[in-house]
């Protein structure tokens, strides 16, 4: 579909000096209009009724209006930069490989959408647009300015940022600079308790990576992060692991955070089957449901089946071993058919698993796991005296029962995101790949392609059957419904969504589904239609992801001899290059 | 063993010319029915070390079908494929494994695998290295690693690659394209080379590189059966050559004899006579 074109490079060249001053003034009105007051009353989103106090969401409305303003500035700026010795003029050589307008321009979109959302939410949670204070208008007006002021400049040059020389410590300051960011922006989001609130921290968040990817300092900090790669992972894990010390003891967000560890950890372990071998799974959950039981069965709780309590290393251990063997059950015999077959069976698999969960009840079947009603009162792990449930205070900062678990499977992501790259980058790896792109070749070459099916699949269950070990004492309990298709839907959205073959992107996919419905309960009854939509979008638009592997993002664009050209100038760190590393 | 019939003219002249060298593929009786169509009828090809076989026939002969019995792709309906002395299951990967590698008429490479990468995947059943190995990055993993990626290196240089390693498979030249996949071929370590055209849809000047090239491999002691419909490449190339009609054999010789059969001649133009007959009528 091809909209008419309204704004003619014509049309921009004779405005560009006035739509330059629009601009302008737009970004610095959008930043002024956080100090006004927006709504009438204080329960709109966070209180935003003050004239001079800015509430947290009227500043990240004001941290669009910036890059707004001094994008299009810029162009006024860099000149007078470049006149000067000295530090000015080092700046502006570097300023001389943004792209300030494409940014500005992203920006500005940006804080349309946002503020348009921002006011929406006020009508919504205080009945009617009348709600809506002189300061709502007035930046509202302001980013339409800025809007159109953006679109009637000429576009400014791409980026080039990226071909700056590396400078180590500065990459380093990037990255914890990012993930700083994400931090705080993370924890932030996590306290909101108000959907209009919550939904306004994600699209300021991903207007602002918007912004960044446009102007090329995002291109910039992915190229840092990939010629950095062990401190991008540590430090991410380091941040993750100092995330409960912000929570001040509270465990309600723990509880969010840990289930969308576990939610991101089976996801990754998914990853194996659906983004490294390429093959479509869609009864994962029962696998974590396999070791959950598992788990559960030997956890001495009072309605546990088995007398045994091993250490519970060697409980996930069994745990892993029993779903990784139910995955070599279900794929040595569905493994030989392709694609939609194997769907299929793996759909009906995830059914049986849980159908005969309930039957295991002393009626249908040796009473294992008590059927329908499972088995609750899981104790707490206690590990060398270390009990889970209890509260302990180290720095002085308390940490509950939660944050313990979050430590436990923060460390078992750990394991889990180590054997995926590993495997990913190597003969095996190389294997996978080479069945995804031509498996009839693969296999002329010698490629041994059942055998690798059937690796994907038992190593990502076994590692679900870790996960899920851990799952049942977090929920204290294990029971089938615990364990349906649906959940096993949202797995492969999360890996789908997020990237196929990447890990960060798994996680991020996770977080994202795990954290919304949390967050967006008012939108309980059309949860799914949302999800619906969203994922129909997605495949219409970005079908690689939101944080793509590149050879996935290839794959998807197999027509795309631009992209591919790109990619072969600029090789990511994903693809094995000529010289000897 | 299975009686053969022996192939029509496959008699004196070719024996003088192989006598005293190692029998290395011995197809026997090689049939492949696709339901009521016969694709490739009960055909003997026998291959000996060092040498460059032609196929060759005019286009549905079988030619392709036969290279897939040969290679396990196909499971051959009838008749038996040996490899130095062994009975080769229809299997590709048992096939690569004893020494038997392949092109593909139609180019199969992994494309959004690099040109190094592409030729890494051939020596993949050279190599060992398991699951575990792999992910606690053992001496066994890196020294092997470091072997894969040293000898793919050798062969893009080989074959006329060098510097070439990593550009997309997809973003190559189409002769570069179909020289990669040689390479790849060649990394599985084979000691019988199957080309299926390798000089499809290349110009006089690519097609006299790859011509050099085949001549290379088969010096440095490899076996070779070729596909091609390039006439003059098969006569300049092949020491012998096997003619394929309606997935039987018409003729095997050497290139003159075969060349100058009036058979071979009425299979790919059709015969004086019933040239005649479609002029008359």
């Amino acid at each position: 579909m091809k909209l008419p074109t309204l704004i003619t490079p014509e049309l921009q060249r004779r405005h560009s000096a006035l739509a330059r001053i629009i601009t302008v003034v737009g970004g610095l009105a959008i930043i002024a209009s956080a100090y006004l007051p927006w709504a009438f009353g204080p329960g709109a989103l966070d209180n935003m009724t003050y004239l001079g106090g800015p509430s947290t969401v009227q500043l990240l409305g004001a941290a669009l209006g910036v890059p707004v303003a001094l994008g299009a500035s810029m162009a006024w700026i860099e000149p007078w930069l470049d006149s000067r010795d000295g530090l000015a003029k080092r700046i502006a050589a570097v300023s001389k490989r943004i792209a300030w307008l494409r940014g500005a321009k992203a920006a500005a979109t940006g804080a349309l959408v946002f503020i348009a959302v921002v006011v929406l939410a006020i009508a919504l949670e205080l009945g009617g647009l009348v709600n809506v204070e002189w300061g709502g208008w007035i930046a509202l007006l302001a980013a339409l300015a800025a809007f159109a002021g953006t679109r009637l400049m000429v576009p400014g040059r791409a980026p080039r940022l990226h071909e700056v020389k590396p400078t180590g410590w500065l990459e380093i300051l990037g990255i914890a600079a990012m993930l700083g960011i994400g931090l705080l922006g993370f924890a932030y989001a996590l306290n909101q308790n108000d959907g209009g609130t919550f939904v306004a921290v994600v699209v300021c968040l991903t207007a602002l990576v918007i912004v960044a990817m446009r102007s090329g300092i995002g291109g910039w900090l992915s190229l840092a992060g990939q010629r950095n790669r062990n401190v991008l992972v540590f430090s991410a894990f380091a941040v993750a692991f100092l995330f409960p010390f912000t929570q001040n003891g509270s465990d309600a967000n723990m509880s969010i955070a840990t289930q969308v560890l576990v939610f991101s950890a089976t996801a990754v372990g998914l990853n194996f089957v659906v983004g490294l071998a390429g093959l479509l799974d869609l009864g994962y959950i029962a696998f974590l449901g396999a070791g959950a039981f598992t788990a559960a069965t030997m956890s001495m709780s009072v309605y546990a089946t088995i007398g045994w309590k091993p250490p519970f290393i060697v409980i996930m251990l069994i745990a892993g071993t029993v779903s990784a063997l139910l995955g070599l059950l279900i794929g040595t015999p569905t493994l030989r058919v392709s694609g939609d077959y194997l769907a299929i069976v793996t759909l009906a698999f995830g059914e049986i698993f849980r159908i005969s969960m309930s039957n295991l009840d002393g009626t249908d079947g040796p009473d294992l796991v008590h059927g329908a009603s499972g088995i609750p009162g899981i104790p707490n792990l206690d590990f060398f005296g270390f009990n889970f449930g209890q509260v302990h205070t180290l720095f002085g900062i308390p940490l509950g029962r939660f944050s313990n678990y979050f430590f436990l499977m923060l460390l078992i992501m750990a394991f889990i995101v180590l054997v995926f790259s590993r495997l990913n980058y190597s003969r095996i790896g190389r294997g996978w790949i080479a069945i995804r792109e031509d498996e009839k070749a693969a296999e002329a070459m010698g490629v041994n392609t059942f055998g690798l099916k059937l690796l994907a699949f038992a190593s990502g269950a076994f590692l679900a059957g870790f996960a899920g070990a851990v799952k049942a004492h977090v929920d204290s309990s294990a029971t089938p419904e615990q364990y349906i298709f649906l959940e096993s839907a949202f797995l492969l959205a999360a890996v789908v969504l997020g990237g196929m073959g990447t890990v960060m992107g798994v996680i991020v996919g996770a977080t994202l589904l795990k954290l919304m419905p949390e967050k967006l309960r008012f939108l309980a009854d059309y949860r799914m239609l949302l999800f619906g939509l969203l994922m129909v979008l997605m495949m219409r638009f970005r079908p690689e992801g939101m944080v793509p592997n590149t050879r996935r993002q290839l794959e998807f664009h197999e027509e795309d001899a631009e992209l591919a050209q790109e990619v072969d100038d600029e090789l990511p760190y994903e693809f094995v290059e000529e010289r000897a590393r | 063993m299975t009686a053969v019939q022996p192939p029509i003219d496959a008699g004196q002249s070719t024996a003088v010319h192989t006598v005293g060298k190692q029998v290395m593929l011995a197809a026997r009786a090689v049939t492949m029915r696709f339901g009521g169509l016969v694709a490739v009828d009960s055909v003997d090809l026998t291959v000996h070390a060092g040498e460059i076989m032609g196929l060759i026939g005019p286009n549905g002969a079988g030619k392709t079908t036969f290279f897939n019995c040969l290679t396990g792709m196909y499971k051959p309906t009838g008749g038996q494929v040996e490899f130095l002395g062994r009975v080769l299951p229809p299997k590709p990967r048992e096939v690569v494994k004893a020494g038997m590698a392949r092109t593909f008429q139609n180019i199969r490479l992994f494309p959004n695998m690099t040109a190094l990468e592409n030729v890494m995947v051939g020596r993949y059943c050279r190599t060992s290295a398991g699951a575990l190995t792999s992910i606690l990055r053992g001496p066994k993993f890196r020294r092997e690693e470091e072997e894969t990626r040293t000898r793919a290196v050798e062969l893009l240089e080989y074959v006329g690659m060098k510097g070439q390693g990593s550009h997309l498979a997809r973003n190559l030249p189409y002769g570069d394209q179909r020289r990669l996949e040689i390479a790849r071929a060649l990394a599985t370590d084979p000691k019988l080379l199957l080309l299926d055209e390798p000089t499809a849809g290349m110009n006089p000047q690519e097609t006299r590189q790859a011509e050099e090239l085949i001549f290379k491999i088969r010096d440095s002691g490899l076996a070779i059966v070729v596909i091609e419909h390039d006439m003059r490449f098969i006569f300049n190339l092949c020491d012998r050559v096997l003619c394929l009609v309606r997935g039987r054999v018409l003729i095997e010789g050497t290139a003159t004899e075969v060349q100058s059969d009036p058979r071979v001649i009425e299979a790919y133009i059709g015969s004086p006579e019933s040239e005649e007959e479609a002029g008359n009528a």
